[in-house]
């Protein structure tokens, strides 16, 4: 199918873009890679009024490693995460993840930013965000503000976004205390996982965040500390009913607890520094 | 206005001005309006790979992509591809390995081998599996056109 009608605006700033934001209150939606919202516009999912095209906001693009962290561009391309070297060093658990992102025509386009606003429960960048502790850097009318990824997904398609728009994202550097892991099952390379799991592990706590199982990526809490204590993995797999699984014509609920287990034992399994 | 957007690109080699709607898909804008039939239109939802295109010299899906997204950028459909001689290698070796049957699939199959054989992507099938996992094919079942694939890259490393 195609999309339906909808207003093209390409605005020249940061600013400009949340003023349209606001003044179509509610009824646009920014537009970054399009590689998820376009299909959604097209199986008219997706029927905003109008689309603000942040492509040419060269603020939101670049790559900047700072003392503790690294700061990346909401408009930065998964592509050009998947070749800087500041983020191949710093950040394994991207290096683990990202070819199992789409695939190259689509890494190509699609944008961190445009992932985690969007917050397709299926999709991988949350679950990193999570694992990682990240920071999400916003703008909005009232100015800036950071939110930690823990607050930002709220719901399938849901986040804390008010009338904002994602300027930049704040990944930690990874430490010498570090480890990390990523596991996902698709039917096919590179479609959305059935079930999936990040975890970055510091010292012996865990942050292990699911995607692909619910309504949006999230950590269980019980299971971070089963695994702490280094519990027997059945003991730990138990926790698992504290996800409200997806019951859908891929994988009925009990399919997708299973995989998110199996996925779990994988990740862990391939644990790196 | 905002829903007729005046563009300005280069496909193929040549200048190209034209008023869009803002709706319209790259590939149809392609297809429809310039004639360039070469990139087919599959699932428009980008999982079927037949409308890959090269936009400033990285692969694209034509399908995710706006007309109106395109303004000021570099498109190489696989006319261009096959007229600047870049594909013909991998057309040779997919003739000669049987790599297509019906066809529908290959425009999109060889800019998506053209950008992994480009990047020195290597030889091993497993690999280059991975890489066309974005384009599906109905007919061969892959292994011909691994095998079309995998003959280029042993010959250019030779």
């Amino acid at each position: 199918m195609k999309a339906p009608d909808f207003d093209y605006l390409r605005p020249a700033s940061l600013a400009a873009a949340v003023a349209m934001l606001t003044e179509h209150d509610g009824e646009a939606m920014p537009l970054a890679g399009g590689q998820s919202l376009l299909p959604m516009m097209n199986f008219r999912v997706a029927t905003p009024e109008a689309l603000i095209d942040l492509a040419d906001l060269r603020e939101l693009r670049g790559i900047w490693a700072e003392s503790d962290t690294i700061r990346i561009g909401a408009m930065t391309r998964y592509a050009e995460l998947k070749a800087n070297s500041a983020v191949q060093k710093h950040i394994p658990l991207f290096s683990l993840a990202l070819p199992h992102i789409a695939h190259d025509a689509i890494r190509n386009r699609g944008t961190i930013g445009g992932s985690l606003a969007l917050a397709d429960p299926a999709a991988e960048m949350p679950a990193l965000m999570l694992a990682l502790n990240a920071s999400i850097e916003v703008e909005g009318p009232d100015g800036t503000r950071m939110l930690s990824a823990d607050d930002f997904f709220l719901g399938m398609f849901e986040t804390a976004l008010d009338g904002e728009l994602i300027k930049a994202i704040h990944i930690p550097v990874a430490t010498s205390e570090q480890r990390f892991g990523f596991h996902e099952l698709t039917q096919r390379h590179g479609d959305y996982a059935l079930a999936g799991v990040a975890i970055a592990q510091t010292s012996n706590t865990y942050r292990a965040a699911f995607f692909g199982v619910a309504d949006r990526a999230m950590r269980v809490p019980e299971l971070e500390v089963a695994l702490e204590k280094q519990d027997d993995f059945s003991s730990v797999l138990v926790h698992l009913d504290r996800i409200d699984f997806t019951d859908d014509l891929k994988a009925n609920y009990k399919t997708r607890q299973r995989l998110a287990g199996v996925a779990l034992k994988r990740a862990l399994k391939g644990m790196i520094a | 206005m905002s829903r007729s957007i005046n563009i300005s690109l280069r496909v193929n080699g040549e200048d190209v001005r034209a008023t869009v709607p803002s709706r319209l898909n790259l590939v149809d804008f392609l297809r429809e309006e310039l004639s360039l039939t070469g990139s087919h239109v599959g699932c428009e939802h980008g999982v079927c790979g037949a409308c890959t295109i090269t936009v400033d010299g990285e692969t694209v899906r034509g399908c995710l992509m706006l007309a109106a997204q395109a303004d000021g950028k570099e498109i190489t459909t696989i006319e261009g591809l096959a007229e600047n001689g870049q594909s013909a290698k991998l057309q040779a070796a997919f003739t000669k390995h049987n790599a297509l049957q019906c066809g529908f699939c290959t425009p999109g199959m060889l800019a998506s081998a053209l950008g992994y054989v480009n990047a020195g992507g290597s030889a091993d099938r497993d690999t280059i599996r991975q890489h066309i996992s974005g384009n599906y094919c109905r007919c061969t079942g892959y292994q011909s056109i691994v095998n079309a694939i995998c003959d280029v890259i042993e010959e250019t490393s030779v």
